[in-house]
């Protein structure tokens, strides 16, 4: 096992764990819920049970027959949440407005963030959703688990909460949606002692950080994603429960620039591996592409017939930097003009590898349109090595924090905050030397802030001086 | 070791930080790699799809995996993550994982599990009629459309969610489950300005919207709410002090400088927005965030407002299809639908795809200049002649 967490982690047997019985699992029949009418009218949500896609109205049926059969002493918040949270849906539906108080401000001893308050507004209505707490559950590096600890989750969660749940939430933590503010603290001691496990992120602080799926499962994977995420969720667990932050800040991560996790798009602090040698090419393995032996794009476009590979038109002619050739049977790439934009290698991943001398792109500032419209992240690392202990990242991480905190307004995410400094004093305060690769284009505008001390002899000058030579 | 029954379990309310454990961070995801994850960690040669859903990777040491993905609503009780379970038990020694984009993936490690595996995961309904687990959402297709809380569970959506996504993902569920587009469409929704689902590069983003501005709460405000951070919230300065006849502090709004951005709502609990003829649903297109061949591009908006139709919004189900439509169509093997656009141009857009331009779809907010066309490349359409027409430049 080559990582080890920083505390041992005992392992979950939801058969010690468990509170219901299989009986209580399985407490109804088919026939039951065709049969099952909710206690409110629903025709909106129902008509939502209809076509192929999975229905959410359909599960959540299931879920308040199976409430409504529980004994009374099995849960310890009210029976009817899910059909008055369905009830609530369907007069949200009727009046085109939700019925969500806004905020409430709940959470649990010591942390600052991970639980949501929310009240309905139709307490006299819905009173089993008159509070409905949300908590971020903090998942496990992409997403892998077991079914003891999924299982033992769920007991919990039925046993304390609603029982409804989000896999995921946008940013990437299991939620659990509707509890009651009493349940708040026995919930996060379950989930601290029982299963191990810390809640997330919100408000302003950092918040859960995500990676694809990595090494795991994908040959594409330039740095360890989940070791990384992992890394630096345990190193800033303060900064993730306790609000020190003028605002949110995100940090994702992706193995290479396809960007499965959309980190350049939705992050702060964007990761995104990168190689600084040459493609591997398996000159064989071109050959049996061009020879219609393997499916090009590793069969991604198998429902349509495209006609035979070609690779010149679909490889070499869409290369962005046209740094290839086809020639005499031989690929050939002049890796100095690539710019590593992973075409070529998701069109013949069997026959081109990216290099072996690999690390991380670190671009900064994407956030979605709230306040000054929406940002993509801004490459300011072209290449950084991405090792444990990951020294040079928490310190980069880190110069970043220390000027955001300290001159970030209220609610100025960090990408606002550089477009208000403007990017070359930015990079002064965080010590990165300018390069082009920053911009698209240099500037337009000859407007240049100039410094004093960038002009020959400084600012101060004598008008005096000046009329000797010219006269008024 | 056993989850408490007790009513409030371990915690001593008398003593809240008796035994408390606090900075765990979540549990170290190796424990849940399967065996043939754990074995070929970093070592993964090249992948497959063998049929639309179904994966396999191969490792340098020749060991695969077959992975099954599967649709989702990412809204679940904990019966259906029960019914999970209950799969991985039997099929997957325990393990399941979850995609960025909702989907569930069951990973078996050879490939005669994998025909028992399909087999049972197609045949699983729920009473209503619908897939619980239908495959696909791999390649050259529409994978599952990520979305944001809405009315089950927010309080500042100007739509619904979970109804919106399973409206169009029921419409395009064969384009879930095949792959014969010209390159991957990701299909986004959030249900406000937020967007918590941060659907601002998607190929097609569906975004729910207000369109009239705050009413104030003016009885309330000055209790409930920081007066200097609300006038602070409004990017677009349309909100200044005032006070009621009766000299209550309160504010006032200049409607007409108003974007409905709602950031003033977030900031001050008084000032609500919501509204069931003003909210709406905006449609943006042509957005991407992988690096391929073109670099990451923002969604653009198409279609500036459609009415909030519950439960089933036909006419965002009827645009979603026009644009989709005329992008298989028309688009060239790997051509993501921003590029397609840009390839085509922006006016050839709208008239394949059979969208009406308005004026709304013109920028007129920050750098919204960078947007203008600043050229004479342009192809004719009906929209150039209408031009023409209306200024005497033909007849």
């Amino acid at each position: 096992m080559p990582f080890e967490p920083k505390e041992p982690q005992k392992e979950i047997k939801y058969s010690e764990m468990r509170i219901y019985t299989d009986e209580e699992l399985n407490n109804y029949t088919e026939e039951e819920l065709k049969n099952f009418k909710i206690k409110h009218d629903i025709p909106d949500l129902e008509e939502l049970e209809k076509g192929p896609w999975p229905s959410f109205v359909s599960d959540a049926k299931q879920g308040a027959l199976h409430r409504r059969k529980l004994a009374d002493d099995r849960m310890l918040i009210d029976r009817d949440v899910i059909e008055d949270m369905l009830g609530q849906l369907q007069v949200s539906f009727d009046e085109g407005e939700t019925h969500w108080k806004h905020g409430g401000i709940v959470g649990v001893f010591g942390y600052g963030g991970g639980v949501i308050g929310r009240y309905s507004d139709l307490p006299e209505k819905y009173p089993s959703i008159a509070h409905f707490h949300t908590i971020r559950v903090n998942q496990p590096a992409s997403k892998f688990y077991n079914t003891d600890f999924l299982r033992t989750v769920c007991d919990m969660w039925e046993y304390r909460g609603s029982g409804l749940m989000n896999l995921h939430g946008s940013t990437g933590d299991m939620v659990l949606l509707g509890t009651t503010t009493e349940q708040l603290e026995p919930i996060f001691f379950e989930l601290t002692h029982e299963l191990g496990q810390d809640i997330g992120g919100s408000g302003s602080n950092l918040r859960t950080p995500s990676c694809c799926i990595g090494k795991a499962r994908c040959e594409y994977a330039l740095y360890d994603t989940q070791a990384l995420c992992y890394e630096l969720t345990q190193y800033y667990q303060d900064e993730l429960h306790r609000p020190a932050f003028p605002y949110k800040f995100k940090f994702k991560f992706d193995g290479c620039p396809n960007g499965c996790v959309a980190s350049i798009a939705r992050s702060d602090m964007s990761f995104i591996g990168t190689w600084r040698d040459d493609i591997r090419i398996d000159q064989e393995a071109v050959k049996a592409y061009v020879a219609g032996e393997y499916v090009p794009n590793a069969g991604a476009h198998a429902g349509r017939d495209w006609g035979k590979f070609d690779i010149q038109k679909e490889v070499i002619d869409l290369c962005p930097s046209k740094c290839m050739a086809y020639e005499d049977g031989e690929l050939k790439i002049d890796n100095k003009e690539c710019v590593r934009c992973m075409h070529c290698i998701n069109v013949m991943p069997r026959a081109l590898k990216p290099g072996k001398d690999t690390g991380v792109s670190i671009l900064l500032g994407a956030k979605a349109p709230i306040l000054e419209g929406a940002q993509m992240a801004t490459l300011i690392v072209p290449f950084m090595k991405a090792e444990p202990p990951y020294d040079n990242i928490k310190e980069f991480i880190e110069k970043v924090w220390e000027f955001w905190m300290e001159e970030g307004k209220n609610r100025e995410r960090l990408g606002e905050l550089m477009q208000r400094f403007g990017l070359p004093k930015f990079l002064e305060i965080i010590g990165v030397p300018p390069a082009p690769h920053m911009v698209k284009t240099p500037r337009e505008n000859p407007y240049i802030f100039w410094k004093e001390e960038d002009v020959p002899g400084g600012w101060s000058r004598d008008i005096k001086d000046y009329r000797a030579r010219h006269k008024r | 070791m056993a989850l408490s029954l007790e009513r409030l379990g371990k915690y001593d309310p008398k003593d809240p930080q008796k035994n408390r454990l606090t900075d765990l961070g979540p549990r170290h995801f190796w424990q849940y790699f399967p065996p043939v994850i754990q074995n070929n960690y970093g070592n993964w040669a090249y992948h497959e799809v063998l049929e639309p859903g179904v994966l396999v990777h191969v490792s340098e040491t020749g060991d695969k995996v077959y992975t099954v993905r599967c649709g989702g609503a990412r809204f679940m009780t904990v019966q259906h993550v029960r019914e999970i379970c209950e799969i991985a038990d039997k099929y997957c020694d325990g393990y399941v994982r979850f995609t960025t984009r909702n989907n569930i993936e069951f990973l078996v490690d050879s490939e005669q599990k994998l025909d028992a595996l399909k087999k049972d995961l197609q045949s699983r309904k729920f009473v209503g009629g619908s897939y619980k687990f239908p495959i696909g959402g791999t390649g050259a297709g529409v994978t599952n459309i990520v979305h944001t809380q809405g009315y089950i569970h927010c309080h500042t959506p100007a739509t619904d969610a979970s109804s919106m996504v399973k409206a169009i993902a029921d419409e395009l569920f064969e384009e879930f489950q095949s792959m014969h587009l010209p390159a991957k469409v990701r299909v986004s929704m959030a249900c406000c300005l937020n967007m918590c689902g941060a659907v601002h590069c998607s190929d097609i983003a569906l975004l729910g919207y207000h369109r009239k501005p705050p009413i104030i709460d003016h009885d309330v405000i000055s209790q409930v709410c920081e007066i200097p951070l609300a006038i602070a919230a409004c990017p677009v300065g349309a909100i200044s002090p005032d006070k009621t006849p009766e000299g209550k502090k309160t504010v006032k709004i200049k409607n007409e400088r108003c974007m409905f951005c709602g950031n003033c709502y977030t900031m001050c609990q008084a000032l609500p927005l919501s509204d069931k003829e003003g909210d709406g649903v905006t449609i943006l297109a042509g957005g991407k965030l992988s690096n391929r061949i073109s670099p990451p591009k923002f969604s653009k908006v198409v279609v500036p407002w459609l009415p909030n139709n519950f439960p089933r919004f036909p006419e965002v189900v009827r645009d979603v299809k026009k644009i989709l439509n005329a992008y298989a169509q028309d688009a060239n093997k790997y051509e993501r639908l921003g590029d397609w656009a840009e390839r085509i141009g922006w006016e050839k857009f709208f008239e394949k795809c059979g969208l009406e331009f308005t004026e709304h779809l013109i920028d007129d907010y920050r750098l919204a200049y960078d947007t203008w066309r600043t050229s004479t490349q342009f192809k004719y359409t009906d929209a150039a002649w209408n031009v023409s027409k209306a200024v005497g430049g033909i007849d």
